[in-house]
């Protein structure tokens, strides 16, 4: 896995550039019809397929969409409104905007289930008031992850980060091997558990 | 000072604290399904993974399989079939309990999990699907998680996590007739916004919630991922323990002092606290492209946002009621248990759907929901009114790329989304309870369902 990118900087795609967009869920970022097979690749093709494509069949572009803009498409960083990845669990999501080159969105809020897969694929979710964010599309923007900072037009805004994830971001940790570093405890925990609260733990049916 | 549910629950699983902080919380039960269960099955063994308790991870075929009666592998989502193939051989490879395509008590994940007593009070479950707050109804802190994190449960049987806020909201009074679980959800959304509720587990309180069954607090509870909620979650009382009691993985008794502890202390303080009049909710139906996006039936559509009106092709102004339909759904974690299809039957009995509707589905939530339903002759009841009678599934709640509802429809539907292109390519849904659906078919357009009502139905109510 390949840790955060320090720092990014890149040009913010404003994701509807009349105004933030507040409740863009994760139907909208990748349709259940475009999760054709059971892997994560293959996905950013069909990232945003009903606003980006006129016809999604044909995969024709509609050149109004954002990331079909020159000055776009290649944008690092993406900018939302409100509640963003709302909606079904699905990190294909993720995976998609990953595969399509998104490292970070800013946006004034995340869902929650969203905001998780993000961290575990390094892609940072950066949370800032709303008046901050409608101010960064378009601009060249640089993420200090460190700093916990974002910069833009001679502004420099400060965001929160928990130290946990920071710290899997930067450092491009694997959280399930961290874990198990910790398997003595988890292990003495379950065997207390296992006696206090006995109709946990199952037999095995299979 | 006092505890929160939460807190009790959460404090109870913390194993360790992380170095960067967080809390290592233990995880009692994962449930899998095929559209997402393969993919971190199949992450697991190429990382040479194995599951740490086999016998605490359950899986079942609910998403995209064939909802017609008959079926099999098949499904009419091009390249489903691998998700259902990898899933069964993944679970099979990994020792996991897995309720398959036509197993008897095969089912939607949230319905089957209580009916066979694998969420219960006081645990800690997790599945890759946002709805999985369903089961908080009863008492559990059951979450939906991304396939990384449910990789991550099921290898160290843990989760790395920083504890959300607290949130209590208290519905006050009791619903007038006609009005129902569905309808306070949506009520709660549509005032306080589809981000309502986000960064806070919600625990649900109040008479109209203490006066629900079962059925009722999980269609309150499986909407709390459309508020943006961690998870929602009811204290247990008799009504849960005689649910579970004796169930096939559930204790044959509530008996333990323990589980009369499962409740917020009196004292216990909130991050933060709604209260709504349960009596002032009427039968609510979303008019936009989010469940905040809702109103009552009786209302006018408010001015929302451009590409809402645009994409859903209703101007403000206008009353959503009287709106014509297209066609109609009725299934979902939502609102496809027994009792669900029950007081749906009690509208569409002797009647007939409006021959403007083109496609009229009843999906039971599980097949055991299913045969209950048939033994109470409510299969005939749907299908004289011209709905067709199902297997179980998730069926158009979601559109796979498989079957679809004609091109063009509105619908009005029992789920719980109604985002764009949820149940099709430019498929307009209109969310609302199973009662409302069944007024608005027999009517062509949204109707009140309490035109409908008959009186046994109020006093059920």
């Amino acid at each position: 896995m390949s840790a955060f990118p320090q720092p990014l900087t890149g040009i913010a795609a404003p994701l509807d550039p009349r105004g933030l967009r507040d409740n863009v869920d994760t139907d909208a970022i990748i349709p259940s019809r475009e999760m054709r097979s059971t892997g994560r690749e293959g996905l950013a093709d069909g990232l945003f397929a009903p606003w980006r494509y006129t016809d999604v069949e044909a995969r024709t572009p509609d050149p109004d969409f954002v990331l079909n803009q020159p000055e776009y498409c290649n944008a690092p960083i993406l900018v939302a409104g409100a509640n963003f990845g709302c909606g079904s669990s699905r990190e294909h999501a993720v995976w998609a905007l990953a595969e399509w080159g998104i490292s970070a969105i800013i946006a004034e809020s995340f869902a929650p289930i969203f905001r998780g897969n993000c961290l575990r694929n390094f892609l940072l979710p950066i949370a800032l008031p709303a008046s901050v964010v409608e101010r960064l599309g378009g601009e060249a923007v640089t993420i200090d992850l460190a700093a916990q900072t974002v910069s833009a037009a001679g502004e420099t805004h400060d965001f929160a980060i928990d130290s946990e994830a920071k710290r899997m971001l930067a450092e491009g940790l694997d959280p399930i091997d961290l874990t198990l570093t910790m398997r003595d405890e988890i292990d003495c925990w379950t065997a207390t558990d296992r006696a206090a609260r006995p109709w946990v733990y199952l037999e095995s049916q299979a | 000072m006092g505890l929160t549910l939460f807190d009790k629950i959460w404090g109870a699983h913390e194993v360790a604290k992380t170095q960067g902080g967080a809390s290592l919380i233990a995880i009692d039960r994962v449930f899998l399904h095929e559209r997402t269960g393969a993919a971190a099955l199949g992450r697991m063994a190429e990382m040479g993974r194995t599951v740490r308790d086999p016998a605490r991870v359950f899986a079942v075929m609910d998403h995209i399989v064939d909802t017609r009666i008959g079926r099999g592998d098949g499904t009419l989502m091009p390249g489903g079939e691998a998700f259902i193939s990898e899933t069964r051989a993944a679970c099979k490879a990994a020792g996991i309990t897995l309720f398959d395509v036509n197993d008897r008590e095969q089912g939607i994940v949230h319905v089957i999990s209580p009916e066979q007593g694998i969420v219960l009070p006081g645990l800690t479950l997790v599945a890759p699907d946002s709805h999985t707050c369903t089961q908080g109804a009863f008492g559990a802190l059951a979450w939906g998680i991304g396939s990384s994190e449910a990789e991550h449960a099921m290898v160290t049987g843990t989760l790395r996590l920083e504890k959300p806020r607290s949130m209590r909201v208290r519905f006050d009074g009791m619903l007038a007739p006609g009005v129902t679980p569905k309808d306070m959800i949506l009520a709660l959304i549509a005032e306080h916004g589809a981000g309502g509720g986000a960064g806070h587990v919600v625990e649900f309180t109040g008479s109209a919630i203490a006066a629900l069954d079962m059925e009722g607090r999980m269609t309150v509870c499986n909407m709390a991922t459309e508020f943006s909620a961690v998870t929602g979650l009811i204290a247990p009382d008799a009504k849960a323990f005689d649910y579970l009691a004796g169930r096939p993985h559930a204790p044959q008794t509530f008996d333990d002092p323990y589980w009369e502890t499962l409740k917020s202390d009196p004292e216990a303080i909130f991050d933060r606290e709604i209260v709504i009049d349960a009596s002032a909710i009427a039968p609510m139906v979303s008019w936009g492209t989010s469940p905040e996006h809702t109103v009552a039936v009786s209302d006018t559509i408010p001015q929302g946002p451009a590409k809402a009106h645009d994409y859903i092709g209703l101007a403000p102004g206008a009353p959503i009621a009287g709106t014509p339909l297209d066609a109609a759904f009725i299934g979902s974690c939502t609102n496809a248990r027994l009792s669900d299809l029950r007081r749906a039957a009690r509208i569409l009995e002797g009647r007939r759907i409006a021959p403007s509707i083109r496609t009229a589905l009843a999906v039971p939530g599980s097949l055991s929901v299913k045969r209950a339903a048939e033994a109470e002759g409510l299969d005939r009841i749907f299908e004289a009114a011209g709905f067709e009678w199902r297997m179980s599934g998730c069926s158009l709640c979601f559109y796979a790329g498989g079957e679809g509802f004609p091109p063009g429809s509105r619908v009005i539907s029992s789920t719980n989304r109604n985002f764009e292109g949820r149940q099709g390519p430019g498929i307009r849904t209109h969310i609302a309870s199973p009662e409302t659906v069944a007024a608005s078919a027999i009517t062509g357009a949204i109707a009140d369902p309490r035109d409908y009502a008959r009186p046994d139905a109020r006093e059920a109510a």
